[in-house]
């Protein structure tokens, strides 16, 4: 403990949290100035605590949001590979549960993984999991809101997207590889060559994550964006002639990837 | 001066209320929540991490909410950078504030140290110099949670690796102060005592000696991990990863010898182990409340809860 000196200081605190801030994030910086052990003693080894502290935390929630991804590139590889993104891009805010949203563009630049193409939509298929996770609780749409609209309406009806909702498309088989890491078993081989898209949802508590086909991603892409649902569904049949409308009507439904409908007409009146 | 906070809640009393006085508990980690379900009174009371109950909504809130029905629990804030020169976010204070009105916790606490600065987020307990110029800021800072809050919270002593040239005050005046200033109370973690006292060279009994221990509303019990500094000597880490040492059961049963029952709180953070092990080391604690039950105390204590 250092005893308090005849002159307390006034006023001049050297700016510490600046001094610490530009060097814990950088092994190759030394030491802060005014660092001491007791009596004199060195503090290179005491500060290399605090180093040691903020890139293993920050590593290890890097480890806990993205486990398939480090369960696919190994533990030393991904806390190596996790450590070099701390380093570039600390996070922002203390809700570490939402660090990481650029990593799956971090490993998409990481030239020494470059052949493990799928490994960026595998990254960003869990961070939608952890985000559904989190999100605001809200009751999804059921068949009886959509069933309240009169026919003239469905046409030109429009859905609000749920909080958890997430859908990703990838070249790769992002599902395939991301259930078979969390939930098991491990098939014997997995082509990972295979394009799928992925709706995340959470209806009620349970996060779930649903391979879904192009044309189904397509609709539930541009409902999300606002688009009323005879515009969804006609773009959905022009990029795939076999797309199966009610089956898609009914994934809406059953998956919670919405959380209501109304009338877009309601809202011109509203207007 | 010693502030008078109202309590403020508009729908107060959504939970039981529980008066858990001098009882001891344990982190609470969503793991041991079916187990602690099974048999909630094998504990006092619950704490938990205010960060982690921060998301808009999910598993969390569906089961601290539920956790809220069986046991009180406190509310332990780990990221406000009360210490630091920053300004306290007022997004990040809101989010607390927020938790506090909702859950109803029956203490409120954060740390004397800083994890932001210039808007990067450390994950980190880091340490400040005392000064006359850090006090000020502290103060203000804990102004403005208790502000916010609309009562009094705890700040607690931190475990610390470096001492600050700078330093004009030691730590137990520093924290007098904070308490003199801002009406705040003390959460007197007994393990960062033994890790700084060790780890500084100076004895934890003699600082718990100069400690306020009449403002002390809560107590908190961890494991520390050993090391080595640049000279070979111990450096002890506050890791919360493995029971607490008997060192620190032996200052724990003097604090509570001399002040009567506080609640106490077992923290274990990482290699969480299953709830029997958490639980029998809150058990432990309580044993050695209970000793002390009833007994006149040496140390008056301020009520620092309604």
């Amino acid at each position: 403990m250092p005893s308090t000196p005849d002159m307390p200081a006034e006023g001049n605190s050297a700016a510490y949290d600046g001094a610490f801030g530009s060097v814990l994030l950088d092994p190759g910086r030394a030491t802060p100035q005014g660092l001491t052990g007791p009596c004199g003693k060195s503090a290179n080894k005491r500060f290399n605590v605090y180093r040691n502290n903020v890139t293993h935390s920050l590593v290890t929630a890097l480890t806990e949001i993205f486990p398939t991804v480090a369960q696919i590139l190994g533990k030393e590889n991904f806390r190596m590979i996790a450590r070099d993104f701390v380093r570039a891009h600390p996070p922002r805010s203390p809700l570490v549960f939402e660090y990481g949203q650029d990593f799956a563009r971090f490993l998409a630049g990481c030239a020494p993984i470059s052949h493990l193409k799928y490994l960026p939509d595998v990254a960003r298929l869990e961070r939608a999991w952890l985000d559904a996770y989190h999100a605001a609780d809200h009751a999804p749409l059921d068949a009886d809101d959509l069933g309240a609209l009169p026919p003239e309406a469905l046409a030109t009806a429009v859905f609000t997207p749920h909080p958890a909702a997430r859908f990703i498309s990838s070249a790769y088989a992002i599902h395939t590889i991301f259930t078979a890491h969390r939930e098991g078993p491990m098939p014997e081989r997995i082509n990972a060559g295979l394009a799928q898209a992925v709706l995340v949802t959470r209806p009620a508590l349970t996060v779930q994550v649903r391979k879904i086909d192009h044309g189904q991603f397509l609709f539930i892409e541009a409902l999300s964006r606002g688009a009323p649902l005879q515009q969804a569904v006609g773009l959905s049949l022009e990029a795939v002639p076999e797309f199966d409308l009610q089956a898609a009507i009914a994934l809406t439904i059953e998956s919670g990837a919405f959380a209501g409908c109304r009338s877009s007409n309601d809202i011109d009146e509203k207007d | 001066m010693t502030r008078k906070f109202a309590i403020q809640s508009a729908n107060q009393n959504r939970f039981p209320a529980f008066h858990p006085a001098g009882r001891a508990g344990a982190s609470f980690k969503p793991q041991h929540f079916d187990a602690i379900k099974a048999e909630p009174t094998s504990v006092g009371f619950l704490e938990i991490h205010a960060e982690n109950y921060m998301g808009a909504g999910g598993p969390p809130h569906a089961v601290l909410s539920e956790i809220r029905t069986l046991l009180p629990v406190s509310l332990h804030g780990v990221c406000m950078s009360i210490g630091g020169l920053d300004p306290i976010d007022p997004e990040h204070l809101s989010r607390f504030a927020n938790l506090v009105e909702r859950y109803e916790p029956f203490k409120v606490s954060e740390h004397l140290a800083w994890s932001t600065h210039d808007d990067v987020f450390f994950n980190d307990l880091l340490p400040l110099p005392y000064t006359d110029e850090t006090l000020k800021r502290v103060c203000e800072h804990i102004d403005q949670v208790q502000e916010a809050i609309g009562r009094p919270m705890l700040l607690e002593n931190p475990s610390t690796y470096v001492l600050f040239s700078e330093s004009s005050w030691n730590e137990t005046d520093f924290l007098r102060e904070i308490v003199k200033r801002t009406g705040c109370g003390l959460l007197l973690d007994i393990n960062n005592v033994f890790v700084s006292a060790t780890n500084h060279g100076f004895s934890a009994t003699e600082y718990l000696a100069e400690f306020p221990l009449e403002h002390v509303g809560e107590v908190h019990l961890a494991g520390h991990d050993e090391q080595e500094d640049d000279e070979g000597a111990p450096l002890l880490i506050d890791s919360h990863d493995r029971p607490v040492a008997d060192p620190v059961w032996s200052l724990y049963e003097t604090v509570i010898e001399q002040c009567g029952p506080i609640d106490t709180l077992v923290e274990w953070d990482s290699d969480v182990p299953d709830w029997p092990i958490l639980r029998s080391e809150a058990i432990a604690a309580e044993r050695i409340l209970d000793r002390h039950r009833g007994r006149q105390q040496n140390v008056k204590r301020h009520a620092l809860h309604s």
